[in-house]
């Protein structure tokens, strides 16, 4: 099978998740188009990437927690946490603001699934990790710093 | 894969390993080739049939990435799928039972 | 002689006098330690070294080799096939190879013996790349791990055993090299560190019982398991010595020194580190 048409169909037909291959090489830039479920994973600052998520407009908000080490001895893997006070959140975004890919993830969270999240991204540099919840359809974040930086030698 | 799951007052909570070396596209390797992109693009969790997460993951998702989640209406013993799809097409699923 | 000593004093300071980029005293490195641990506390509450246990776990229960045969009869030291605490008594004497082995060398025995795989083979890429997966680094993860929460006790019964730990010591101490290091160069004395990588002291009980507990261990920096033997190829180059020999007599002398100077520390299963 076309190795191309298998990725659209395993995509369900986002073509969004098109541009994304392309941008990654994986694909000739002709294959590529607009506006997607993936949009976000393309958008280059951490703006377009919230307003491609249904995200626009987020404001700081003390009911988003964001758990995240003050350091992080080797960038490839960064530790984070996110949970939320607000009601009915059905999405949360993870953004590294320094990345070359600045969404790291997105996840739809149905009824009954708590908004309380845990993964572990890459950060190319010294940068803020924002996490983003939806709440009743507005978006709110909060977001901290986070230092990289590499050991020393043994270890 | 390895998936944990248990539940105390009324909160499932899971915990998933999954295998993949979640490749950004950007890394040089012994030659000084560059690696080609190849990681996990979505990653479902069902319990009981029922979605309970659906996430999009980029490349800056860690390699063997790790993923915990928490959700209400499980019991010990129900049953909890997650599945995951790559830029290769490849697709595993695992399973594990709530303790 | 004396230009080498002191070439090596040098280094040695810079070693010791060496900050953090940016730091500007101690509270700095202070804040800075205790970030760092909260990082390795995170981290630490999902290791996919599991993903490397369960796969070696397979591997010991997969028939393979002309022999056709698993792994499930081998005997690390407690008997043919059982597996739970056999780490925590290795390295120590076989009888039936007559050496003072590790764990690594006594999978390629057992590979050998039971399976029928010719040692070159087993040897020739015994540590995981990103492309190739090492059977051996999967197995070291399935069997230390069978051994958690359980006290370390090297047995240093047999004369052979107490050889090697001399040996061990000897080796440990022994300057060579283009820099003229030894492992004591970087790890015989407390409080040192390489820019921001603390550097336990192995020749004292807390030293050796941290660092031999928090291995074999997931390196984030790699997204690979890596085994003791890979730590001190590691150790190896990073000193400019020519590569060891894999499962070597110097290397479990090596081991098998650090190893006893841990006893008693309850070793907690494959480490996480970054």
């Amino acid at each position: 099978m076309d190795w191309k048409r298998r990725q659209v169909l395993y995509a369900g037909g986002g073509a969004g998740f098109l541009a994304e291959l392309a941008s990654l090489g994986l694909l000739r830039p002709a294959a590529a188009r607009e506006q997607t479920p993936r949009a976000g994973f393309v958008a280059k600052t951490v703006a377009d990437v919230l307003s491609a998520s249904g995200l626009a407009g987020a404001a700081d908000s003390a009911q988003v927690q964001l758990e995240a080490p003050e350091i992080a001895e080797n960038g490839a893997v960064v530790p984070l946490k996110i949970s939320s006070d607000l009601p009915r959140v059905d999405r949360i975004a993870i953004l590294v603001e320094k990345n070359p890919v600045i969404l790291s993830a997105l996840f739809d969270l149905p009824e009954g699934t708590d908004p309380s999240i845990a993964t572990r991204v890459k950060m190319a540099e010294t940068c803020r990790i924002i996490a983003v919840v939806r709440s009743d359809g507005k978006a709110y974040l909060a977001s901290k710093e986070v230092k990289v930086t590499v050991g020393g030698c043994g270890g | 894969m390895r998936i944990r799951a248990s539940v105390r007052d009324g909160v499932t909570e899971a915990k998933v390993l999954m295998q993949h070396p979640m490749e950004t596209g950007l890394r040089k390797d012994e030659s000084g080739a560059l690696v080609p992109a190849w990681f996990i693009t979505e990653v479902t969790a069902t319990h009981q049939e029922r979605v309970v997460l659906r996430a999009q993951f980029g490349t800056s998702i860690s390699a063997n990435p790790y993923l915990a989640f928490h959700f209400h209406g499980g019991k010990p013993g129900d049953r909890i799928v997650v599945s995951w799809v790559d830029t290769k097409g490849d697709r595993r699923s695992d399973e594990a039972t709530i303790a | 002689m004396r230009r080498a000593f002191l070439h090596a004093v040098g280094i040695v300071l810079a070693v010791i006098l060496a900050k953090p980029a940016g730091a500007g005293g101690d509270e700095d490195v202070q804040d800075t330690s205790a970030g760092i641990e909260r990082y390795r506390q995170m981290l630490g509450e999902a290791n996919p070294a599991e993903l490397d246990e369960a796969r070696g776990e397979q591997i010991w229960k997969t028939a393979a080799g002309p022999a056709q045969a698993t792994l499930e009869r081998c005997d690390l030291g407690l008997g043919p096939g059982v597996v739970k605490g056999a780490y925590a008594q290795l390295p120590r004497l076989f009888a039936d190879t007559a050496r003072v082995q590790d764990l690594e060398s006594r999978l390629i025995t057992c590979m050998m013996k039971l399976q029928g795989i010719a040692q070159a083979d087993i040897v020739a890429k015994p540590f995981s790349t990103s492309t190739v997966r090492s059977d051996i680094e999967a197995l070291v993860a399935y069997v230390t791990a069978q051994s958690r929460g359980m006290p370390m006790h090297v047995p240093l019964d047999e004369p052979q055993e107490r050889q090697a730990y001399s040996l061990g010591e000897r080796l440990f101490f022994y300057r060579a090299g283009p820099y003229d290091f030894s492992c004591a160069s970087c790890h015989s004395q407390d409080g040192r560190r390489i820019r921001l990588q603390e550097l336990p002291n192995l020749t004292t009980k807390a030293g050796a019982r941290h660092a031999y507990t928090t291995w074999p261990a997931y390196r984030v920096s790699q997204g690979l398991f890596r085994s003791f033997q890979w730590r001190l190829n590691d150790c190896f180059r990073q000193q400019r010595f020519p590569e060891p020999v894999y499962g070597s007599d110097a290397t479990i002398a090596l081991t098998l020194f650090i190893a006893a100077n841990a006893n008693g520390a309850i070793y907690n299963g494959p480490g996480i580190k970054r």
